[in-house]
């Protein structure tokens, strides 16, 4: 028989592990889309790139406290969480890269990264177009009692469409185990927030009886506390919840939006990366409180590069699709 | 061929000066302009002209959108002009429908025309049919822009060409401008319009240059323009695919063939006698468009060719235009789906039974 003492022993070393896990998560995001970027502007990636870096706290922490085969839907900004729920990173660079052997055969690239395999129901390119999507994965899990929890991830600006509140107002009605998580990084592409929109963003869920909670995006503890809260509630059926995190995106836009000065001055912008930076904010956090030490952090960091390196040299050496394959997949 | 067109070829007699304004350039000054500058100024001169012109939309202030189409807009006119909102286009077209039938002209700006989708009730319930079912009452000179076109690697949400759902709509017009001057010609008559329009460009052609007279003029809807004479071969082709077809009239040069190509400028009103008269002569017609060939515009023009040019033809009319796919993102597969010159030039070569 476990004693108590042994009990917290092993369920702090679990806590420590949990930490270090949620680190090198944050840290592969970060390395992913910091080639993502390097490949965009050497010409090598074609379309668009929403890079997620700044937001790594949210994504992590929220799949932290989900099972394998719950599920999740992603948006335009979706790189962090599809890794999040664990996608490869070498599938997901040969997907954004147009490649066959990437997660979508190169049908889809960065804003369209899907996989059964870990519960992701799919990124999405319309802005609140998986609302409907992660309310239906909801209905299933309650229709056909898999108990599963869904996650609907979007920013800010999916609060201006109409189709959120309507998804909403059926999760509660039906009492769906789904997660709205918002990730208010303070932009609609290029409009501050503010100006889109009105009231207070909690007290839209809370009309409709969600439970509502809002927690610093940028300390993944925190948002692992609050949405492991949020999703055995959910699990145990007693209803959809909303969760706001505040977060920042430290690049622009999409990769081209480089000259952001008539949007937002620098200075935010150094405020939040000096200051504001999760990974910083969770290594200190570790070390302070001596649970991991600076050398450790760094191996992680070392190895992870040359996974991500790996990863890129493996995506860049695939092959294309062949243009037959174009009408491939369009019937099921 | 119903009334509204003929009315509208013989309204603007002054549409043939319009075409070939390059002649009496030495009165008119021409500059080169890029499309996106063509369409910027037709709303800054609109605006000028008529206080009630406002443009709605997406990080339209600004931002000037992200393809930089209105940068300056917001400089001249205001925020109370040009003006920001939410990411709401059925909330914000909705409100323009209402604008527009209580005395304002807003031009709703949908960035990507995928977006179309979340407006429909909009456009095709209420604006579409609002002055029919209120016997002829209520007007709603609402313009939409929104864009089309794929091979932007935007992947199967930000590349479509949906200008054949709309031209379906009775109540709307849709005009599909290919060059800057015939953009910025038709934007102003779209805001003069007391109808819904709805104003499609194509993303690839932002950039291109093109002469734009710096006087005043207009470009009627329902009048095609011939962007190239020919004898041999007519090929009818709606804005990205004008520049694919004269690639592929050079292609046919060069073996021999000469093409006609018109670009009828409005799927509705549709210059219907323009592309009749010009099949009639050359015996052959092709059509293209970038939207999906399946129930499209394609096949709304070859059954109007077909109808009109039977006796005259020499064969089938053919249709080029979207692979019947999802816009797939790998760029060898995007670029199999759409026409190019060279599938143009192809299919030309059968029609007129050359190796
Ligand atoms: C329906 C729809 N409208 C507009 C867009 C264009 N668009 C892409 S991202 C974006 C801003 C989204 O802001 P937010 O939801 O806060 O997400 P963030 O980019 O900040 O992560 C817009 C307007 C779109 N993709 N879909």
């Amino acid at each position: 028989m476990t004693t108590a003492t042994n009990r917290s022993a092993a369920d702090s070393a679990t806590a420590v592990e949990r930490l270090i896990r949620m680190y090198r998560r944050m840290v592969a995001i970060r390395l992913f889309e910091e080639r993502v970027n390097d490949l965009y502007t050497r010409a090598l990636m074609p379309g668009l790139a929403h890079l997620y870096i700044g937001e790594e706290a949210v994504a992590v922490g929220i799949c932290e406290a989900l099972a394998g085969d719950d599920y999740i839907t992603s948006t335009h900004r979706g790189h962090g969480h599809c890794l999040a729920k664990g996608a490869s990173a070498d599938r997901m660079f040969a997907e954004l890269l147009g490649k066959k052997s990437g997660y979508c055969k190169g049908k889809g690239g960065s804003m369209h990264i899907a996989d059964p395999t870990t519960g992701n129901l799919g990124a999405n390119a319309i802005v609140a177009g998986s609302a409907g999507i992660a309310t239906g994965a909801a209905f299933s899990s309650k229709y056909l009692r898999t108990n599963r929890v869904v996650v609907c991830f979007f920013g800010e600006g999916a609060l201006g469409q109409g189709v959120l509140y309507e998804a909403m107002n059926l999760a509660q009605l039906w009492k769906l185990p789904v997660i709205y998580a918002c990730e208010n990084n303070l932009y609609n592409e290029y409009t501050h927030y503010s100006e889109t929109t009105a009231g207070e963003i909690l007290a839209r869920p809370a009309a409709f009886g969600l439970a509502a909670e809002s927690v610093d995006g940028q300390d993944v503890r925190a948002v692992y506390g609050t949405a492991a809260r949020l999703v055995d509630r959910a699990r145990r059926g007693e209803g959809p919840a909303f969760l706001l995190s505040n977060t920042y995106r430290f690049r622009g836009h999409h990769v081209g939006d480089v000259s952001r000065d008539y949007y937002r001055t620098k200075q935010e912008e150094q405020r939040w990366m000096v200051e504001r930076d999760p990974i910083t904010i969770l290594a200190d956090g570790l070390i302070e409180r001596n649970l991991a030490d600076r050398a450790q952090l760094d191996r992680i960091h070392s190895e992870l590069t040359s996974e991500m390196n790996a990863a890129v040299e493996s995506a860049l050496a695939a092959p294309y699709p062949t243009p037959d394959e174009a009408e491939q997949d369009v019937y099921a | 061929m119903p009334e509204p067109e003929h009315k509208a070829t013989a309204e603007h007699a002054e549409t043939a000066e319009n075409r070939s304004f390059s002649a009496s350039s030495a009165v008119t000054k021409v500059r080169e302009l890029s499309f996106a500058e063509a369409i910027r100024e037709a709303l800054a001169e609109e605006m000028r002209r008529d206080s009630r012109v406002c443009i709605l939309g997406e990080d339209v202030a600004e931002a000037g959108t992200p393809f930089k189409v209105l940068s300056g807009l917001v400089e001249e006119f205001g925020k109370e002009r040009v003006i920001d909102t939410p990411i709401s286009e059925a909330g914000f077209t909705g409100v323009g429908v209402g604008a527009a039938m209580t005395g304002v002209r807003p031009v709703v700006d949908i960035m990507f025309g995928d977006f179309l989708t979340l407006v429909m009730d909009q456009l095709v319930n209420q604006a579409a049919k609002v002055h029919y079912m209120s016997g002829g009452t209520w007007k709603v000179p609402l313009v939409v822009r929104a864009t089309l076109g794929a091979t932007r690697r935007s992947a199967a949400q930000h590349s479509q060409s949906l200008h054949a759902w709309l031209s379906h709509v009775p109540g709307l017009k849709v005009v599909l401008p290919s060059t800057p001057y015939d953009a910025k010609g038709l934007l102003k008559t779209a805001i003069r319009d007391d109808n819904p329009v709805v104003f499609f460009e194509d993303k690839m052609t932002y950039k291109m240059k093109g002469p734009v007279p710096s006087d005043e003029y207009t470009i009627p809807f329902g009048v095609a323009d011939i962007k190239r004479e020919g004898r041999d071969v007519t090929i009818v082709a709606t804005s990205s695919m004008v520049q694919v077809a004269l690639g592929a009239a050079t292609l046919l040069d060069e073996v021999g063939i000469s093409a006609e190509v018109i670009d009828p400028r409005t799927t509705w009103p549709l210059d219907e006698r323009t592309l009749v008269e010009s099949a009639k002569k050359t015996s052959r017609a092709i059509v293209v468009d970038e939207g999906y060939l399946r129930y499209g515009v394609t096949a709304e023009i070859a059954s109007v060719i077909a109808e009109g040019a039977f006796y005259h033809l020499d064969g089938p009319v053919m249709r080029l235009g979207a692979m019947h796919v999802p816009i797939p993102f790998s760029p060898p597969l995007e670029d199999a789906t759409v026409p190019t010159d060279r599938s143009v030039f192809e299919a030309a070569c059968k029609l007129c039974k050359r190796p």
